[in-house]
């Protein structure tokens, strides 16, 4: 077998390229895709994934990029509506499922501190594989999918006591042999490690608040793209090795990091710069999931393995749903929060390898432990599908509709690209009226100022299809397009109508060259920008020189008018020099002779109050002596 | 002494020399308010507040306009629209002109003859001014009688304008000052009638 690292590299994204697309098209998503990629490709099937302890390291980063994307969605008062459900039932499941588990261990015959240990293990669910799914079937914010949401988040905050625990259940005899669980503060007495861990905590919470902004608006400045996609995975491995040297979930502390960035106007471009290394990352933790999976093992021991899962999921989802009841879910959110929560989470596997180097857990048991909670995990996509298509649609189907939202995200009807003098003032004007706008901007000076004026400002290029989703162009009715640059508005245009057909696209042109460009190209509404300023300036003009107002703001009207329909017509011939040029004479001559005949002054604006034609034709039907006397 | 505002719309008043003239007449007497609502908002866009505030201030209000397809140009009835609004000026509570006068004084290019059953216009003056005459007993005004200028297509020099703009300018002051028996002002046909009469030495175009 090749280990060179760029043959795994092809292996690993060959079987994701392979695996995924099918998995999807056949209606069991991408985590199943990939699972199963993972165990054909694993060493007991074709053998071409190593066993990968690097891989498998590095693939956790992908469960932490996607925890600081959700942090990303959450904004802090969000979160803090949680904290029933974080506390409440997290704390319950945690604890119900241990005691429920080491029981039955204990009953098995295992020594007590033992089923403790397993207990506790296998209380854990999988944030990875729940949150993807959820994510991908689009239930992660129904009332179910946030009660999971919230356990989840409770587990990984258990994580840290746990791991405490697990050298005091050691067997006596063994404890002499066990050695700390990391080399960091994990060694310092649990007072200092519980500080370091709040000191820790503390820091990501402010430098989140207070340092990042100004950092942020530093490396925007830059304008360099990739500097900015640096600076936001320099960020998440930061917090990583951070919370790992004071021994809490790293990927906690991206959740949280990514809650004190939820408000910042760089989440947008944050979000779509860490979501593809999120997305590849967490597909080589699915596939490394699934290689894990000791099939020749689970062969021998069918009966065992298969009745163990099966015994295990069962007592977790029954913890789950109970609950679920308890804190007042309806049924089928209760099922969903059973169902998706009751496989046994990766980090099992890092306590399990802890058990048994601590000798709470013997070898045998350990392997069955770890192939049991590889298959359930395995199990858990295919549960949910058969969630989605049997079980869901016999309750009522508007319940998780209805519940959507939770988690704000940008819905508003207007978004506006490009903040300048032109887009600051169409925000404004829209946001006065109560419609609710999303700017894109490039300059973060800009957005900063914005957004000390209290809308919704993001830095990015508007360019990016990615931005445009996370800005809300889905949900949106109307693009505007203000920026400066001619051909970057092109591109912009153009991405946005082939992605967001249903979007109404208003774009600006710098003059009527631009203009007809993109006339020609289709585009319904465009506004030359200097087409205002002047007709405004002219109606002052004409005031000023004694033109009563309302007849200079008719003429400057009708002026409008005829222009724009002059420009709509010879944006046919652009390109074209010859005639354009031809047309272009005659359409000058046109409006000419319009001015010199009065032609917009009076007949087209106020023929009918023009009472020359009407005294003449009077004088017409009135006796010749009236006449006389009238002019006398 | 009465406060009188006048309420003046022509929308294409370089068209109308008698207008003009009656403008310039009365434009800079003292006690009146002349108030040009065309130039006032080019673009239609009445300021209501304002409107409402200056009509607060004076107790004699006189819309003057062209008579156009028997009514007011537009902006007047855009101008009554917004700015007698409910609980203001009429309805519940609303009483904030109650007491004040309201008149016409139009220009019209039909002769006296025509405006009566048997005339081609069919009706009178008055009973086509019926919606003003309502507008203002509903706002708990008085509505007097129209100040009327008929043939108005025909009186084109300064010369034919004058004897208008003079009998204008005695109705507004007459008002002004009290000097009007206002009681017949609100039943006559027109307010010119009621002028006391003044010999004039002008060549009077028309009757």
């Amino acid at each position: 077998m090749n280990t060179s690292p760029l043959f795994q590299t092809f292996i690993y994204l060959a079987a994701a390229v392979v695996a995924v697309p099918i998995s999807k098209r056949a209606g069991f998503g991408s985590v199943l895709g990939y699972l199963l990629a993972g165990v054909l490709i694993g060493p007991h099937l074709l053998g071409w994934a190593g066993k990968g302890e690097d891989v498998s390291h590095f693939a956790e980063f992908g469960v932490i990029m996607m925890l600081f994307l959700i942090g990303l969605e959450l904004q802090p008062k969000v979160l803090w509506k949680l904290r029933v459900p974080i506390i409440g039932l997290g704390t319950l499941q945690v604890t119900l499922t241990a005691a429920v588990i080491a029981a039955g261990a204990a009953a098995l015959g295992l020594p007590w501190r033992a089923a403790i240990a397993i207990g506790l293990t296998l209380a854990m669910s999988s944030t990875a594989i729940v949150l993807q799914s959820l994510q991908e079937k689009r239930l992660d914010k129904t009332a179910g999918g946030q009660s999971g949401f919230s356990v989840l988040l409770f587990q990984d905050i258990a994580v840290i006591p746990i791991l405490a625990l697990l050298p005091l259940l050691a067997s006596p005899d063994a404890a002499g042999s066990a050695k700390p669980v990391h080399d960091g503060v994990a060694s310092l007495s649990p007072g200092l490690q519980a500080l370091s861990v709040l000191a820790a905590v503390v820091g990501v919470i402010a430098g989140g608040r207070f340092l990042a902004r100004p950092v942020f608006r530093f490396i925007a400045g830059s304008r360099l793209r990739e500097v900015f996609t640096a600076f936001a995975l320099f960020l998440v491995v930061g917090i990583t090795l951070l919370m790992e040297k004071v021994g809490m979930s790293p990927a906690l502390g991206a959740f949280l990091a990514g809650v004190m960035l939820a408000d910042s106007e760089y989440r947008h471009e944050l979000e779509g710069d860490i979501e593809p290394f999120k997305g590849l990352l967490l597909g080589l933790f699915f596939i490394t999931v699934g290689a894990g999976v000791d099939l020749p093992y689970i062969a021998s021991h069918a009966g065992l393995v298969l009745g163990l899962v099966a015994a295990i999921m069962a007592v977790k989802a029954g913890v789950l749903y109970g609950l679920g009841m308890i804190f007042r879910l309806e049924k089928a959110q209760g099922v969903l929060l059973a169902l998706s929560l009751c496989q046994v989470g990766e980090f099992a596997f890092v306590l399990l390898g802890l058990t048994e180097q601590f000798h709470v857990l013997q070898g045998d048991g350990v392997r069955l432990l770890v192939a049991a909670v590889a298959l359930s995990m395995v199990a858990t996509p295919p549960l949910l599908i058969l969630l989605e298509k049997t079980i869901l649609p016999r309750f009522t189907r508007a319940a998780p509709k209805r519940e959507m939202d939770t988690i704000e995200s940008e819905d508003a009807p207007v978004i506006i690209a490009g903040f300048g003098r032109m887009g600051n003032m169409i925000g404004r004007l829209l946001e006065i009226n109560k419609v609710r706008t999303t700017v894109l901007d490039h300059d973060s000076e800009v957005v900063d100022v914005v957004r000390k004026l209290g809308l919704r400002a993001y830095y990015g290029d508007a360019s990016r299809l990615d931005l445009l989703h996370a800005a809300g162009a889905a949900k949106a009715k109307v693009f505007i397009l203000a920026i400066d640059d001619p051909v970057k508005t092109i591109e912009i245009a153009e991405t946005v109508r082939k992605h967001f057909p249903h979007l109404e696209i208003l774009c600006r042109a710098s003059d009527r060259n631009d203009g007809y460009g993109l006339v020609n190209l289709g585009f319904q509404y465009v506004f030359r920008e200097t087409m205002g300023t002047s007709l405004d300036m002219a109606f002052q003009a004409l005031r000023l020189v004694g033109v009563r107002g309302h007849h200079a703001h008719r003429v400057v009207q009708a002026f409008r008018t005829y222009n724009e329909a002059a420009f709509r017509d010879m944006a046919k011939h652009w390109g074209d020099r010859k005639t354009f040029m031809e047309q272009m004479r005659g359409k000058i001559r046109e409006g000419e002779n319009l001015f010199k005949e009065g032609g917009i002054t009076q007949s087209e604006v106020d023929a009918a109050w023009d009472n020359t034609a009407l005294r003449e034709g009077m004088r017409g039907v009135m006796a010749e002596a009236e006449v006389k006397a009238l002019d006398q | 002494m009465n406060k009188v505002l006048i309420l003046f719309a022509h929308p294409a008043l370089e068209k109308s020399q008698v207008n003009v003239q009656l403008m310039r007449a009365v434009r800079n007497l003292p006690g009146v308010t002349f108030h040009d609502l065309y130039e006032a908002y080019p673009q239609l866009l009445i300021d209501v507040k304002r409107e409402q505030r200056l009509v607060e201030e004076h107790d004699i209000v006189i819309f003057q306009h062209p008579f156009y397809w028997y009514s007011s140009p537009s902006i007047l009835k855009e101008w009554q629209d917004l700015v007698l609004e409910y609980g203001y000026a009429y309805g519940k509570g609303g009483v904030a002109f109650k007491g004040k006068y309201l008149m016409n004084a139009i220009t019209t290019g039909g002769p006296k003859e025509a405006y009566r059953a048997e005339g081609h216009n069919r009706f009178t003056i008055r009973q086509f001014l019926t919606p003003f005459d309502q507008t203002a007993n509903l706002c708990n005004m008085i509505y007097l009688a129209p100040f009327v200028i008929h043939r108005s297509l025909f009186i084109v020099t300064e010369a034919q304008c004058a004897p208008f703009a003079d009998e204008f300018v005695r109705t507004i002051e007459a008002l002004r000052d009290g000097t009007l028996d206002l009681e017949a002002a609100r039943k006559a046909e027109r307010i010119n009638d009621l002028l006391p009469a003044r010999t004039l030495d002008f060549k009077a175009a028309t009757r």
